[in-house]
């Protein structure tokens, strides 16, 4: 017989066989579903890490604004700049500006130690001294409870991640900054955003606090459109009175998170196709026992008529079926206890915390849901084969 | 030597066929030089001991194994000569099975099962329909269509193996043992129900058994022995 139709009937045949004889064979065919779903779940977890702390790069910057660092500064950390350098950066072409000047504010970093709320450990806190622009060159910044700080006054405000994550960031209790208790009066969003994760304070304040003079280590802009940055970057990088590293901010969260995210997709690889391995001899022993114990039965429809095409297609779509219902287990199960899990993790780039969530993205779902065909399909070939290759004549007479 | 009847326009023609099995570096030679022709509308039985090579031969036929030598011809197709693929084509136009043990798929009804070689037809769907209607009626199990084969007694499992065997109105049904498994009263029935698909529908059977009652249904009966066939049983 011929036409794909008539072949695609003969697989839909078999394949029924193979789906109705599941409850006969239920403890390998679980074996294998608990398996693959161990490994998606895995694989979908870590990698919502990796996600998570994507999402929070990827909020925190917008292509019209940029951050001036000192040429050859990879972050914050080791940058530096004095007063007149940053007036002369908030002066370029391309910089927005409102009634009261550039949209430009210079900015001090420096870290502090709070005790995590998880685990009571010290971890390296960011405190950022700001100048009264930085709510306008960052997106979506707002007061969520509380109030602002006072300018000149010794008062922090905590981002809502830091507030979280770390001890001792309430509303109307104090940290110690440098020789000094500051008051947190308040608490405020940026969109899921790395401000969140920081505390901020009054940039002078910050400098007389740590001795640093009229110092600062960055200066972020907003510029009047995104396509003003190259106008910009220019008119920095010509001027003989700067020696600097002009970055969109977007693109500066971009390059922060690569380390990490490597890192995590790494591991999570690596865990995920050793437990795979694992995951595919199961699937294996599973085919192998499902072609056993259907020995006659495939037999006898090779002797009706069946081709041996038909069976190994059959074979691997059932195989492929298990799995990724192993697969859809697994990725649910990691939806259901990773999804928003609220975190936070050091920065490799800046040594400090950032707090994040967990994002178990549609992307990764599918996948999960990849990788579970692909153990499917591996541990489905060979005993597909082996029962394309059966001798039937030998088969049918199999008890 | 052989046996066989001598009509030229024969349905099955075998001509000098042996079977050589290996089991490790020993040759085992089940068929030799074997001659047989049947003709169309005849019923067949093959008898003799076990291990004589009955199975062997009617696998040869149905093209489920292929003969170390000689030529196995049906309906003027050299079978031994068809390609895996082809001679799956094959076997579901032209050959209908009966299984000793039935060979029935547990989790499918008794229609369903029967249908299964009409899956490899280009029947629309209520054609089928009719078709297994038809040879449920013929074996005399249309009551009992809808249910599952643990449910049927042995004599009705294998009327449900033979209407599968004859749906698709092939050119040769062969029956491996129709009757081992069964007990006396239901091994007559399917002696009686494949005598009567016989004589009264014309279908060509070759029926290997070792039923002493077979004889007396068959048209006409040959013995195999030690790979040689005769029309007269060993002394």
């Amino acid at each position: 017989m011929t036409g794909p139709l008539h072949w695609i009937l003969q697989v839909g045949a078999i394949t029924k066989f193979g789906l109705l004889s599941i409850p006969q064979r239920r403890g390998a065919v679980t074996a294998t579903v608990i398996g693959v779903a161990g490994v998606v779940a895995v694989l979908v977890g870590v990698l919502s890490i990796a996600a998570g702390f994507q999402k929070v790069m990827a909020v925190s910057g917008s292509p019209d604004s940029a951050i001036v660092l000192r040429s050859g500064a990879d972050s914050e950390m080791v940058s530096g700049f004095g007063r007149d350098q940053t007036r002369v950066i908030g002066d370029a072409p391309g910089v927005a500006r409102n009634d009261r000047g550039p949209l430009s504010s210079a900015e001090l970093f420096v870290i502090i130690n709070l005790p995590k709320r998880a685990t009571g450990l010290d971890a390296n806190v960011p405190l950022r001294g700001i100048e009264s622009a930085a709510w306008q060159v960052r997106d979506d910044m707002q007061i969520v409870q509380g109030r602002m700080f006072e300018w000149g006054k010794d008062e922090v405000i905590v981002g809502s991640g830091a507030a979280r994550e770390f001890a001792g960031l309430n509303v109307g209790s104090k940290i110690k900054v440098g020789r000094y208790e500051w008051p947190v009066v308040g608490v405020f969003s940026a969109k899921g955003g790395v401000p969140e994760s920081e505390i901020w304070s009054d940039a002078k304040v910050l400098q007389a606090a740590y001795n640093r003079g009229d110092s600062f280590q960055s200066v972020r802009v907003r510029l009047n459109s995104p396509g003003a940055f190259q106008e910009f970057k220019d008119s920095l990088t010509s001027n003989p009175q700067l020696n600097v590293k002009v970055i969109r901010q977007s693109d500066y969260y971009v390059e922060q998170s690569e380390t990490l995210t490597r890192l995590i997709a790494t591991l999570g690889f690596l865990i995920a196709f050793l437990m795979a391995i694992g995951a595919v001899f199961s699937a294996l022993n599973t085919m192998y026992s499902a072609v056993a114990a259907r020995t006659r039965e495939i037999a006898t429809l090779r002797a009706l008529g069946f081709g041996s095409g038909a069976v190994v297609v059959s074979l691997l779509i059932e195989a492929l079926l298990l799995a990724v219902v192993g697969g859809v287990i697994g990725g649910s199960l990691a939806y259901l206890a990773f999804n928003n899990l609220h975190t936070s993790t050091m920065n490799f780039q800046s040594f400090s915390q950032v707090a994040f969530a967990f994002q178990v993205t549609p992307r990764l779902l599918v996948r999960g849901v990849v990788w579970a065909a692909v153990i499917g399909l591996i541990g489905g070939l060979f005993p597909a084969i082996r029962a394309a290759r059966l001798p039937v004549a030998l088969a049918l007479r199999e008890l | 030597m052989n046996e066989s009847g001598t009509d030229n326009g024969a349905l099955v023609h075998v001509d000098g066929v042996g079977k050589v099995f290996h089991r490790g570096s020993e040759d085992i030679h089940v068929l030799t030089d074997l001659h047989l022709q049947v003709p169309a509308g005849e019923f067949l039985a093959l008898m003799g001991p076990s291990g004589s090579g009955k199975t062997t031969l009617l696998n040869l036929i149905g093209g489920l194994d292929r003969p170390t030598e000689g030529s196995v011809t049906i309906a003027g197709e050299s079978v031994h000569q068809l390609s895996d693929r082809r001679l799956a084509g094959w076997r579901a136009r032209h050959i209908g099975f009966v299984f000793q043990l039935y060979n029935l798929m547990p989790t499918l009804t008794t229609e369903r099962n029967v249908e299964l070689p009409l899956l490899l037809t280009h029947l629309s769907k209520s054609e089928r329909k009719k078709h297994v209607a038809a040879a449920l009626a013929m074996v005399g199990l249309s009551h009992r269509a809808g249910h599952y084969p643990r449910t049927l007694s042995g004599g009705e499992q294998q009327r449900a193996g033979i209407a599968r065997g004859i749906v698709t109105d092939p050119t040769l049904l062969l029956c491996d043992e129709p009757t081992g498994d069964l007990d006396r009263k239901a091994g007559d029935e399917i002696l009686k129900l494949l005598h009567a698909l016989n004589r009264e529908h014309g279908k060509t059977i070759i029926m290997v058994t070792h039923d002493p009652h077979a004889p007396a249904r068959a048209a006409r009966t040959v013995y195999l022995n030690k790979g040689q066939l005769s029309s007269e049983p060993l002394a």
